[in-house]
């Protein structure tokens, strides 16, 4: 039956922009993190969604293949009393840009929502056949 | 008498079947829209629907019969083919889901199922009131 399908394909969705928020929160939680458990600043992390694709059939949703560390370079703040600062004053701050941060948290909800509303109508469609004839 | 009651049905229940493997493509489509280079997909409905009732009528295969006294069959058609969506507005990421597009005909095709279901509900009204008079 292809209408339970949805619930599965839609809930492969769920989780993988839940996943998604997760790791927007980490890195606007970690924003300021100047040293990590190894001692270095933290690095913005991001997911890479896959879909799930079989040969001549509709997919089966997405899911979280890997969760990259981001390579650009960190900011240098100039602050020569922070303990963290090196021999000509600079922190290495983490990468973590803020704005793309809150991009990628409205676009992961919004798509989180719109997944939401896919189960919602699926969920009506079987209640609705399941009435059939009555 | 049987048949003739499945043959009241049929082609509403192909309708039907067709609708919900079109609503788990689109679901698919929804499901990946932020997925690099995935490539939105669509069944063409007309002509899916009219292979699956064709394939019902024996249009397609019908089963070689040697002797007079074999019953007939006929095969059901294969899962209807998936082509892919034509492009509005290219994306970087390679991604060719435009979730307006999306989003519309994941609603049409959900009230188009619903008007499916009330029109063999109506049927299976009607031959209720045949039978029981």
């Amino acid at each position: 039956m292809s209408l339970f399908n949805v619930f599965n394909i839609a809930g492969s969705a769920l989780t993988a922009q839940g996943t998604r928020l997760n790791t927007v929160a980490s890195n606007l939680a970690n924003a300021d993190s100047v040293a990590g458990p190894d001692g270095k600043p933290y690095r913005a992390k991001q997911v890479v969604f896959e879909a799930l694709l079989a040969n001549g059939q509709p997919g089966q949703g997405v899911r979280v293949r890997q969760v990259i560390e981001d390579s650009s370079p960190g900011r240098l703040v100039y602050d020569p009393r922070s303990p963290a600062a090196d021999d000509k004053g600079y922190v290495m701050m983490p990468n973590v840009s803020v704005v793309d941060e809150m991009v990628n948290m409205i676009s992961a909800s919004r798509s989180y929502q719109t997944n939401a509303d896919v189960m919602n109508t699926a969920k009506q469609l079987l209640m609705k056949t399941l009435t059939l004839g009555q | 008498m049987v048949s003739k009651i499945d043959n009241a049905f049929s082609f509403q229940q192909q309708a039907l079947g067709l609708r919900a493997y079109r609503q788990q493509v689109l679901a698919d489509n929804i499901a990946n829209a932020d997925t690099p280079n995935f490539k939105a997909r669509d069944v063409d409905f007309a002509s899916a629907l009219k292979d699956a009732v064709g394939a019902r009528n024996g249009a397609s295969l019908p089963l070689a019969t040697t002797a007079a006294r074999h019953l007939p069959g006929v095969a059901a058609a294969g899962p209807a083919p998936l082509l892919y969506r034509g492009l509005a507005q290219a994306s970087v990421d390679g991604n060719s889901v435009d979730m307006d597009l999306e989003r519309a005909q994941f609603a049409d095709n959900a009230l188009r199922y619903e008007a499916g279901l009330t029109f063999l509900s109506g049927r299976i009204k009607t031959l209720t009131a045949a039978i029981q008079g």
